[in-house]
């Protein structure tokens, strides 16, 4: 057993060496949460990340069970908040919407997802 | 909504822009398929080319046959030459104790392979790589049963998550399984007269990742570390195909957990023995696994082709 733990000891001590980094940014949690039923529709569709973005390569959109976007095209990283992607939506009926994003981490690894929420459906 | 990072940073923006472009392709990686993430697996062979390091992984193996133990201390690299194009090397400590003998250690043999990316479909959570593995002769310490001769093993490995089945079955799209299909062939038939036999070689890895359901299916209230779990069962099983008697399958079967942080992950799993042939008892394995295009981003992490 104590040669079990030396080595990861050892793993642990070669790789702290490593210099301050960032990695891929994954999604954290979001508003409206993914997979989510709200009363109302809400004006903005905020996702939050577990690493700050690089705010040119990160997008995100809303679509309905149509296909038709119903964001306001307006996606942004807060300047004091860098982990974090927004963009407002139209006024939405009820129905299900699609959230579709792509970003870059500021370490240039890019990731991407989806998650659906519903309106007036919960 | 505030402002954004852009305001009044146009020719920074330019500079940042014109260096992404040329370096996002190959950032990728990572055991990336579209939204799914695959974790690397502790038995099976990865489907991805990556910058990664097993540093160490642990093996406290099940008895064998004739009662035997053997305990493995590993270290496994994998590095990106180009985005599509990798290598492996591998080798590990072993000691070997059996009833009546003294144990002996050594090291085990050189491991090297070299993996080309098929294809990575994003939208269907797909992978595929072809590699070429080879175990080398002569490169550990027989007494702990280093093989004298060379094996070279061709293979396909894939991985396939569910995350394109329909929505309305939520809690099956984290699903997702990864598999080796392959065959090791000796460049030597026999040694000290015992025959050394072509084998076909499989295995799989059926994972539920917990970082899926939170990302792409629904927010359940999970957060770290619940929420980078992925619970797996492993198999992997060799068959002889030729020199050697029929039903002399072996394998294992291995269930355990994975945690996947932003730089490394720890994953652990049981080793129970598929039949009697390979063993009895139970026997355990955990590995620490460095991301090390997350750690080096900038450098060594990067594929070799765009260091210069």
């Amino acid at each position: 057993m104590r040669g079990v733990l030396m080595a990861f000891a050892a793993g642990a001590a070669a790789m702290s060496a490593a210099p301050p980094a960032r990695a891929h940014a994954f999604l954290d949690h979001a508003s409206p949460p993914v997979g989510s039923s709200v009363p109302a529709a809400p004006p903005v569709v905020t996702l939050w990340f577990t690493q700050d973005l690089e705010p040119g390569f990160s997008r995100v959109t809303v679509t309905d069970e149509a296909g038709k976007q119903v964001d306001l095209g307006n996606a942004q990283v807060p300047r004091d908040s860098p982990a974090e992607l927004q963009i407002g939506l139209k006024p939405l009926p009820p129905g299900t919407y699609l959230v579709s994003w792509h970003v870059v981490s500021v370490d240039t690894h890019p990731t991407e997802g989806t998650f659906t929420f519903e309106v007036g459906q919960g | 909504m505030r402002p954004t990072l852009y305001n009044g940073r146009r020719p920074q923006l330019a500079l940042v822009a014109a260096l992404m472009v040329t370096q996002i392709h190959g950032a990728l990686a990572h055991g990336l398929a579209g939204e799914r993430f695959f974790p690397a697996t502790i038995l099976t062979d990865d489907p991805f080319v990556a910058d990664e390091i097993s540093l160490p992984q642990v093996s406290l193996n099940p008895p064998a046959p004739d009662a035997s133990h053997l305990t493995n201390i590993e270290i496994d690299l994998s590095k990106r030459i180009t985005p599509n194009i990798g290598i492996i090397i591998g080798d590990e400590w072993q000691r070997l104790r059996a009833p009546g003998v003294p144990s002996v250690g050594g090291l085990g043999p050189l491991r090297t392979g070299a993996q080309y990316q098929l294809f990575i479909d994003g939208p269907h959570q797909a992978l595929g790589l072809l590699g070429l593995n080879v175990i080398w002769g002569h490169t550990g310490r027989s007494a702990v049963g280093a093989p004298d001769f060379t094996t070279l093993s061709p293979t396909f490995d894939f991985g396939k998550g569910f995350g394109d089945i329909p929505r309305s079955l939520p809690y099956l799209r984290p699903f997702a399984i990864t598999g080796n299909l392959g065959f090791n062939f000796p460049t030597q038939a026999t040694t000290a007269g015992v025959p050394n036999p072509n084998n076909f070689a499989y295995g799989f890895a059926f994972e539920y990742s917990f970082p899926y359901i939170e990302c792409c299916v629904k927010d359940i209230g999970l957060r770290p570390p619940l929420s980078q779990l992925i619970p797996l069962v492993e198999v992997s099983f060799t068959t002889p195909i030729s020199r050697a008697p029929a039903n002399q399958t072996t394998g294992t079967i291995q269930p355990g957990i994975i945690w996947a942080g932003p730089y490394f992950q720890i994953g652990a799993e049981a080793i129970i023995p598929a039949n009697r042939l390979t063993g009895h008892g139970y026997g355990g394995v955990v590995q620490l696994h460095f991301y090390l295009d997350d750690i080096f981003p900038h450098s060594i992490g990067r594929p070799i082709s765009e260091w210069w």
